[in-house]
């Protein structure tokens, strides 16, 4: 059925549709709207044979997760920012153990300095703790994703974080198809766990593994990571024929046929990128877009067969790595290895700053007359850097940055 | 169509976001596609709030903030001046000013006397809610004037959505401040 709906809320309704058995949350800010809806729904009987578990703090609803999906029960939760910093330890032991969960992360900045809004820095300060990480790009694709997210979790045995970009997704208002109950049961099949604890047959999960054989069980968990990137298309083309439509895969490809530039980016961004690249090429070569919507496993083999005819590759990405540059460029440098073509680097949206059609276009002339820099940072107020910078040189007790930076911008504006 | 594109100012509690949404739910009653969010930031009482809606024959992919709205619509005037409402308006735009003064008395007659005529109207909004629903929330009233002017949207369409986002008595108090600001409208100011 068709609804003009809130990203969130339009989650909230997928994941009911999916029939979890327990859902957790705190659902104190940073939070979206998904787990709130959650709540009405088991509430007012739309989500029955639910319970709905109101925890203290992020890392007890991923404890408590882990614990109902140790069960046995189709288990969900969600969080973002500083509250996926807060289970930590819970999201390295929820793959360690190799539990189904499905958690969605509605994709924000972290601190310090305190900031709501959205980036990817959350998501990338996890990409390696064993989760799949799959990305949305439109709330459409929010909203199916979870519902591939539930099957797919539960075939691999393997938690699962759907990330959406909050705000931009999260707090959109935008028309979506909601699918029917029938049409996600046919799709999704009730959880067999693959373990589960039952006191009439007992055994533990989560034993202490020495080093005889830790190596063996992290090989394993990499190992599911590459059986996924099997799964992942054939969820996605059986996800098609049920419902009718493209969502999910291992990336979107737009343009990409022919273009020697292409650009690489992952979640709401890559709508931006099309109207930009499009409005471009009324004045030069078309450039290419590829948006990641499978992250983690990263899809080295299919990026670079994709990708083998660019000579140049742009990773905008919602993240950096102080010191270091770009992580999705880190791995799709190495996807690249041998391949004649160049990959930049540009960051942009930190922080929930905007990324305009504009600054993505001057940023793409740039590229394509070889000036840009191996790392460029979109939209870079250089003035108010040069300025923190000098104050720096010129004495040692100058101040907290974040504190001199806004009276920065309160004296010169946006300059 | 091509996409048109609004954006809507106000302070925090005077239903700017809802606005926002409620102007997509009546653009997708009549088949189109309609994206609206707000400026995100950490909503309090009073505080300045910014909310856009695009609307579209087709899927809409840009993510941007709206920089170059068709029409604005100003539900607080004590913003005008504080903030820059009009920056990147299109020069035949329309705006919407909720106020009970003129043009004039609101300094507004010189910086909006390019646009074209009716494409610039004041509207009582705050009091035709009072009246109607009684709260000084101009959200719904703004958006039937919105309707009258633009000539974008069915009335019918904007009650829709009006019911769609508040129930009983409270939603036939909005419907009826937004019809009253929608017929106050068809006559020429």
């Amino acid at each position: 059925m068709l609804k003009q709906i809130e990203g969130s809320r339009a989650v909230a309704e997928a994941v009911a549709l999916c029939r979890p058995e327990v859902i957790c949350a705190y659902p104190i800010t940073p939070q979206t709207h998904i787990v709130e809806a959650c709540g009405e729904f088991v509430k007012t009987g739309q989500l029955q044979n639910c319970e709905y578990v109101n925890v203290e703090s992020e890392f007890a609803a991923l404890s408590v997760a882990i614990g109902a999906s140790a069960a046995g029960a189709r288990t969900y939760t969600a969080t973002a920012s500083q509250g996926l910093l807060f289970m930590a330890e819970a999201v390295y032991n929820a793959s360690g153990l190799g539990l189904p969960i499905v958690m969605t992360l509605g994709n924000r900045a972290i601190g310090a300095p305190i900031n709501i809004w959205n980036d990817h820095s959350d998501a990338m300060s996890m990409r390696d703790a064993g989760w799949i990480m799959l990305f949305a790009e439109t709330n459409q694709e929010a909203l199916d994703l979870h519902i591939q997210a539930f099957r797919l979790a539960e075939q691999l045995s393997c938690p699962i974080m759907v990330c959406m970009d909050g705000f931009i997704l999260t707090h959109a208002y935008e028309r979506l198809e909601i699918p029917d109950q029938a049409a996600v049961d046919a799709f999704l099949p009730p959880f067999v766990p693959r373990q589960a604890l039952d006191p009439a047959d007992p055994y533990s999960i989560g034993a202490m593994v020495g080093p005889e054989a830790f190596t063996e069980v992290r090989y394993l968990a990499h190992d599911k990571q590459l059986q996924a990137l099997e799964v992942i298309p054939e969820i996605h083309q059986s996800f098609k024929e049920q419902f009718g439509r493209e969502s999910g895969g291992l990336f979107h490809t737009y343009q990409v046929e022919g273009a020697a530039t292409v650009v690489v980016t992952m979640g709401s961004l890559a709508g931006t990128l099309k109207d930009a690249v499009d409005e471009l090429a009324q004045e030069g070569p078309q450039v290419g877009v590829i948006s990641l919507s499978c992250y983690r496993p990263f899809p080295r083999t299919e990026l670079r067969h994709a990708l083998e005819h660019a000579r140049r590759v742009i990773v905008v990405e919602k993240a950096v790595a102080p010191g270091a540059g770009g992580v999705v460029s880190m791995d799709l440098r190495m996807a690249l290895q041998g391949v004649d073509c160049y990959v930049k680097t540009v960051i942009a949206g930190l922080g929930g700053r905007p990324v305009t059609s504009p600054s993505l276009q001057s940023m793409l002339r740039r590229a394509l007359k070889g000036e840009l820099a191996d790392l460029h940072f979109l939209d870079l107020n250089r003035g108010m850097v040069d300025r923190e910078l000098a104050r720096q040189r010129r004495g040692i007790a100058t101040g907290p940055v974040a504190e001199n930076l806004l009276k920065d911008a309160a004296t010169h504006g946006a300059d | 169509m091509t996409m048109f594109q609004v954006r809507l100012h106000g302070r925090g509690g005077q239903g700017v976001v809802t606005a926002a949404e409620m102007l997509s739910i009546a653009a997708f009653l009549e088949g189109r596609h309609a994206q609206a969010f707000p400026n995100f930031g950490s909503e309090r009482m009073g505080a300045p709030v910014v909310s856009f809606c695009r609307i579209d024959d087709k899927p809409i992919r840009l993510r941007e903030p709206i920089l170059e709205p068709d029409a604005v619509i100003v539900q607080d005037v004590t913003l005008l001046g504080a903030v820059p409402v009009f920056q990147g308006l299109k020069p035949k735009g329309y705006v919407l000013v909720n106020s009970t003064k003129t043009l004039k008395e609101l300094g507004l007659a010189d910086a909006l006397d390019k646009m074209p005529t009716g494409h610039v109207r004041v509207v009582g909004a705050t009091e035709l809610a009072v009246r109607h629903v009684g709260r000084p929330v101009p959200n719904a009233a703004l958006l039937g004037a919105f309707a009258g002017v633009t000539g974008l949207l069915h009335f019918a369409s904007v009650e829709a959505a009006i019911r769609d986002k508040f129930k009983g008595a409270v939603g036939d108090g909005n419907v009826k401040a937004a019809r009253a600001a929608f017929d106050d409208v068809a006559v020429p100011a």
